[in-house]
């Protein structure tokens, strides 16, 4: 598990430490995918969603010829006991490195797009107001590199991925002060056809 | 004797204006020791009401540049015609050194001439006067040309009051917002929309011969750099790599276009060659480096990188190589912009959670703190340098502030409804 893309060396601890963690969460990954109902097969061939309502019925994750319904897409998405129903990761002031708290989530949406390849994500990478636009640009696309690369880590292939960055420009929220700019820096996790 | 000399002026061409909303000028800080000059009411000799106050005008402009002082009009002594030499004695006894008179006299149809003349009450003398064909359409863009003649004589400097000011606005709230990129005269008045979207624009750079400006619009989802015509509109799209494309800079010759493209990797500057579009990459790094201003000889670059940890200002040349760090005062230090014989360096100054604007003698070293607010950017020298106009921030909404090139004189300007950022202060009129 490595990544290929070349990382300044003061990364490389940290990318060693988000790794351990991954290799963790992969084990709840799986875990919860084997009893989500949501991954499951259309048994039924009814276009509808099956799993725990329907007891007995074999509930395996989709495999990566598995077509993912946007109802299914929509309910993995929005399972609030699923790490996957976080689709935004939030930064700290002027960095691009991931949280703690956020390497389960982008783990567990790294898993779920390799074990569902036709998934197409856009990364929007946002900053807040302070600092000149046009270097916000970049950090934007610095914080997007960042979990599309964890993303990577989990096997989410590089096609299945498209990162924007918008800098200061599309604030979440209105204001100039901590709070605001806390929920201004952050990673949009887009999947496509899947609307928030 | 009275001497009068003549020019000919593009103002008979005529452009299409729009009317909307003017930027409305405060002058927030004014300074001491200013040269007190009385603009005498131009005469209007035409029937009804004469179509513009020029002497108004006039006098805005030489208060807002801060070097001059005007005398109001109720206390003006006397009001000599046209044809009359100033009374010396009694405006030197009132402490005013110079007097402007003039005349505006209706020609053909929709033109107009205005004659002005300026005088050296102190001297004795009549110092400038000039005869300005005009349309009635364009009588504010005489009086800045008359701003800029008298700007020059008394000071020695080339004036900026015949130039204008590229701005993107920003109306409506969340979702409906919408984006302008307009381009306004110096003083605000006569705005025009040139682009207009529902998407972010940013970052609007003259080119050298003002005809054309160079800006990032998202308005296919993503920064891309695009290039349009100030007066016919035609648009050309200029770069749409993966990833960034943005903070254009022209090249002092105007065949070049630096910018910053990240092409799925870091974002580093570039250059286009505009005539085949071929690109140079000039910086290599993992940092993000943006934002690149040319130096007034082209040979070198400077721009803002944070390959030491913070942003800070580098200077590179044109043909690569190691990039030179200039900044070192403070944590953050961006968004630059070179007055226009390349000696001083204003930027974006980040230091104790706010951001002003600041600017670096690049021969003596001297750093200082121009402004006052807490989120500054986008710093822009007047073609003269005398002057750098700015985004600031006030009742939480952006409006532009200007301050003099020594620190003395600020001025905001604000826009009726919404939101005004990015501004860009055009070249000198050619």
């Amino acid at each position: 598990m490595r990544s290929p893309y070349a990382v300044p060396p003061v990364s490389l601890l940290l990318l060693l430490i988000i790794s351990m963690f991954i290799l963790g969460a992969c084990a709840s990954v799986d875990k919860t995918a084997s009893t989500d109902p949501v991954l499951v097969e259309d048994t039924y061939g009814d276009g509808r969603m099956h799993g725990d309502r329907y007891p007995g019925v074999e509930t395996t994750p989709l495999g990566r010829d598995g077509q993912l319904s946007p109802e299914a897409l929509a309910s993995a998405l929005s399972d609030p006991a699923s790490p996957l129903s976080r689709q935004v990761i939030y930064f700290d002031f002027d960095r691009d490195d991931v949280r703690a708290e956020f390497v389960d989530v982008i783990a567990a949406h790294g898993a779920f797009l390799a074990r569902n390849s036709q998934l197409r994500l856009r990364l929007e990478g946002h900053t807040d107001e302070r600092g000149t636009r046009e270097y916000n640009l970049g950090l934007g696309e610095r914080r997007a590199q960042s979990v599309r690369r964890m993303l990577m880590l989990q096997g989410a292939s590089s096609s299945q991925i498209q990162v924007i960055s918008y800098g200061e420009e599309m604030p979440a929220v209105q204001g100039s002060n901590e709070q605001a700019w806390q929920k201004n820096r952050r990673v949009e996790l887009i999947y496509e056809g899947h609307l928030r | 004797m009275i001497q009068i000399r003549h020019i000919l002026l593009l103002l008979l061409l005529g452009l299409p204006l729009t009317v909307q909303a003017a930027l409305e000028i405060r002058i927030t800080q004014g300074v001491e020791g200013a040269m007190p000059i009385a603009v005498v009411p131009f005469t209007w000799t035409g029937a009804d009401q004469a179509p513009a106050d020029l002497a108004a005008i006039i006098d805005a402009n030489l208060h807002r540049s801060g070097r001059f002082a005007p005398v109001d009009r109720q206390a003006m002594p006397q009001r000599p015609a046209p044809d009359e030499t100033p009374d010396a004695a009694l405006w030197r006894d009132r402490g005013t050194n110079y007097v402007v008179i003039g005349r505006l006299q209706p020609d053909s149809g929709d033109r107009l001439n205005v004659q002005f003349q300026l005088f050296d009450v102190a001297g004795n003398r009549q110092l400038t006067g000039y005869t300005i064909p005009v349309e009635r359409a364009h009588l504010r863009r005489a009086a800045h040309m008359i701003s800029d003649i008298i700007y020059e004589r008394l000071t020695g400097e080339r004036g900026a009051f015949d130039t204008r000011v590229a701005y993107v606005s920003v109306t409506g709230p969340g979702e409906q917002r919408r984006f302008a990129l307009q381009v306004a005269d110096a003083d605000g008045h006569n705005p025009r929309t040139i682009f207009r979207s529902p998407h972010p624009i940013l970052s609007p750079a003259w080119s050298p011969d003002g005809q054309r400006i160079a800006y990032v619009s998202f308005e296919n989802g993503r920064s891309e750099v695009f290039v349009q015509n100030v007066d016919g509109g035609e648009r050309t799209r200029l770069a749409a790599f993966e990833g960034i494309n943005s903070a254009p800079a022209w090249s002092p010759d105007g065949q070049r276009l630096a910018l910053t493209l990240s092409r799925g990797g870091a974002p580093d500057v570039h250059i286009m060659n505009l005539a085949d579009r071929t690109i140079t990459q000039i910086t290599r790094s993992r940092s993000i480096d943006t934002e690149a201003v040319w130096m007034p000889d082209g040979r070198s670059l400077i721009f803002t990188s944070d390959r030491a940890g913070q942003p800070q200002l580098y200077e590179v040349s044109v043909t690569g190589g190691q990039p030179r760090r200039l900044t070192f005062e403070g944590r953050y230090n961006g968004g630059a912009s070179l007055s226009p014989d390349g000696r001083r360096l204003a930027m974006v100054h980040g230091a104790d959670g706010r951001f002003r604007i600041a600017l670096l003698d690049r021969q003596t070293r001297l750093f200082q703190v121009l402004t006052e607010g807490r989120a500054d950017e986008s710093p822009s020298f007047a073609p003269n340098g005398s002057m750098i106009i700015y985004a600031t921030a006030e009742g939480g909404r952006g409006i532009l502030a200007a301050v003099s090139a020594d620190g003395r004189v600020h001025q905001r300007l604000v826009l009726q409804e919404g939101e005004v950022r990015e501004p860009a202060w055009s070249p000198f009129r050619q």
